[in-house]
């Protein structure tokens, strides 16, 4: 063991010894991170599973500045308690678009991963408005001011190429229409055949929030509607062994 | 400072070698009692990463001799309350709807297990004692006053498919026309008609008005409504003869609802319930006093 009696060369060389401490703390860190971006469990593909359109990718930014993490999570665990209350549990490809994700670790409110198509928009913008109004013992702060800045989806095309900088399979006509499918998605009177090809049939279309104008509430009231609805479990059957 | 005397005398313990302004270090042996616990601990690793999921491989990591996966485990878990209830399931997806109160047996399982679906899923908008939310569009389900039919076949509807949504084409659906919003009744006309609502739900009302909102209520309102404004289950249409308001009662809520007209959301239960406990919380709700 003649080599450990050297450290006494480290321990007397400081750059040497930052050198080998951050050596060795990488291999910690790499062993750990390296494998899931190849083994299949981690990267599992699951059919339904789109981008954001662009009006809902608004609505998660706000998501993300009000803070909406600190008190929900959106992540159902494998577990039977939670299965049963919020719905089959999280895979990750259903964040696999999430920049960052919001997988979160504090429930003060229910987890949200499935919540979409779960109220009405009428009850998302009560709720939003005043929490209480709808559920008593809750503790929400109100949001009712969300509906009154209207958004023109002046730099919405931005945040898409953005996203897609860091990932995620925006095409050109994504980046180019983002604005005008920002605008179509809460309007359903606009012509939305592009909308709809773009990222699928099963987009909701419709006035959110019920206002002339599209507003934070409108682009919040979308997020929220699409949260674990992608993927259709009845015909989808997780592999048990990941 | 050092409160116990150093007795150790130089020369009884090699030092580590290290000087500094006159102090050296003890290069003492390490506790046996750590040492041992330390190589335990690595033992200890090693037969974990055999025995659970651990070492990441080509595509995917060693699965380990036990066999552990939490997907399994959930799957598991939850077959085996499924197959305790399975049989009382079966008898509940089965029997006749009409019939289950009158089984002591399958009604107090389906009374159980439908309150726990209705605290999960209905609490939000129907609110937790199931009373609704008056004058917010959101109906109380523990009165006599059922917009789309209250008998335990009708509930069972509603349920499954839900109100008006979209994800469900067999969705209950009717929409009154936004009288005002779409200029089908001029102001006048709507005051009129507001004026014999209120006459009608009994409250205070200008004669004169509601005079001439008698004409513009049979020629407009009588189709869904009916001749004494009764209501019609078949078609969503609410009563307007009696106290329950489900976007309010008064003038200017009435003079909204005419104007604007509502269009209440009720999503589609059976893509994220069973059949079974479709059943249960229709029995739970149908039994909450207003049943029909």
């Amino acid at each position: 063991m003649a080599f450990l009696d050297k450290h006494k060369k480290i321990e007397t060389h400081a750059t040497l010894l930052m050198v080998l401490s951050l050596l060795v703390v990488s291999i910690g860190g790499l062993v750990q991170i390296v494998p899931l971006y190849y083994l299949d469990n981690t990267i599992e593909k699951v059919e339904g599973v789109r981008p954001y359109t662009p009006l809902e990718l608004a609505g998660r930014d706000i998501y993300i500045r009000e803070g909406c993490y600190g008190c929900h999570s959106q992540m159902i665990r494998p577990m039977r308690d939670e299965v049963e209350r919020y719905g089959h549990y999280s895979l990750a490809a259903e964040s696999m678009y999430d920049h960052p994700f919001q997988w979160g670790s504090k429930r003060t409110g229910p987890d949200l991963a499935r919540v979409g198509g779960r109220y009405s928009d009428e009850w998302h913008q009560d709720h939003f408005t005043n929490a209480k109004s709808v559920v008593p013992e809750s503790v929400m702060p109100p949001y009712g001011f969300l509906a009154n800045n209207v958004l023109d989806g002046r730099y919405i095309a931005d945040v898409v190429a953005t996203h897609r900088m860091v990932g995620v399979p925006y095409d050109d006509a994504m980046v180019e229409n983002a604005q005008a499918d920002f605008m179509a998605q809460a309007n359903p009177d606009a012509d939305t055949d592009g909308l709809l090809a773009r990222y699928g049939d099963a987009v909701n279309v419709r006035n959110f929030d019920g206002r002339p104008e599209l507003t934070e509430m409108d682009a919040l009231i979308a997020y929220v509607q699409v949260l674990g609805t992608m993927v259709d479990f009845t015909t989808f059957i997780p592999d048990a062994s990941r | 400072m050092c409160a116990k005397k150093v007795t150790q005398k130089p020369g009884d313990v090699p030092t580590t070698g290290h000087v500094w302004d006159g102090i050296e270090e003890y290069d003492n042996p390490m506790p046996r009692w750590w040492l041992w616990t330390l190589y335990a601990c690595i033992v200890w690793a090693i037969g974990y990463t055999i025995a659970y999921p651990a070492w990441p491989m080509i595509s995917r990591a060693t699965p380990g001799l036990l066999g552990a996966s939490t997907r399994a485990d959930v799957a598991k878990e939850i077959a085996s309350f499924d197959e305790a209830n399975s049989a009382i399931k079966a008898r509940l997806v089965e029997a006749d709807l009409a019939a289950i109160p009158n089984d002591p047996e399958l009604s107090s399982f389906a009374q159980n297990a439908g309150a726990a679906v209705f605290r999960t899923n209905c609490v939000q908008c129907h609110g937790s004692g199931a009373n609704g939310f008056a004058g917010k569009g959101y109906p109380s389900l523990i009165d006599d006053d059922w917009l789309w039919g209250g008998d335990m076949e009708a509930i069972h509807t509603t349920i499954t498919h839900g109100i008006r949504n979209t994800t469900d084409p067999d969705a209950r659906y009717s929409a009154m026309p936004r009288f005002g919003a779409d200029e089908l009744l001029d102001r006048d006309q709507i005051a009129q008609v507001v004026e014999h609502v209120l006459q009608l739900s009994g409250q205070p009302f200008d004669a004169a008005l509601a005079t001439q909102g008698e004409v513009v209520f049979a020629e407009n309102c009588v189709a869904c409504h009916g001749e004494a404004a009764q209501g019609d289950p078949t078609q969503g249409a609410p009563n307007l003869s009696d106290a329950i308001w489900l976007y309010g009662g008064s003038r200017e809520a009435i003079t909204q609802t005419v104007t604007y007209a509502r269009f209440g959301v009720m999503p589609n239960w059976n893509t994220r319930l069973t059949e079974d406990e479709i059943r249960a919380v229709a029995l739970y709700v149908h039994s909450r006093g207003g049943g029909e």
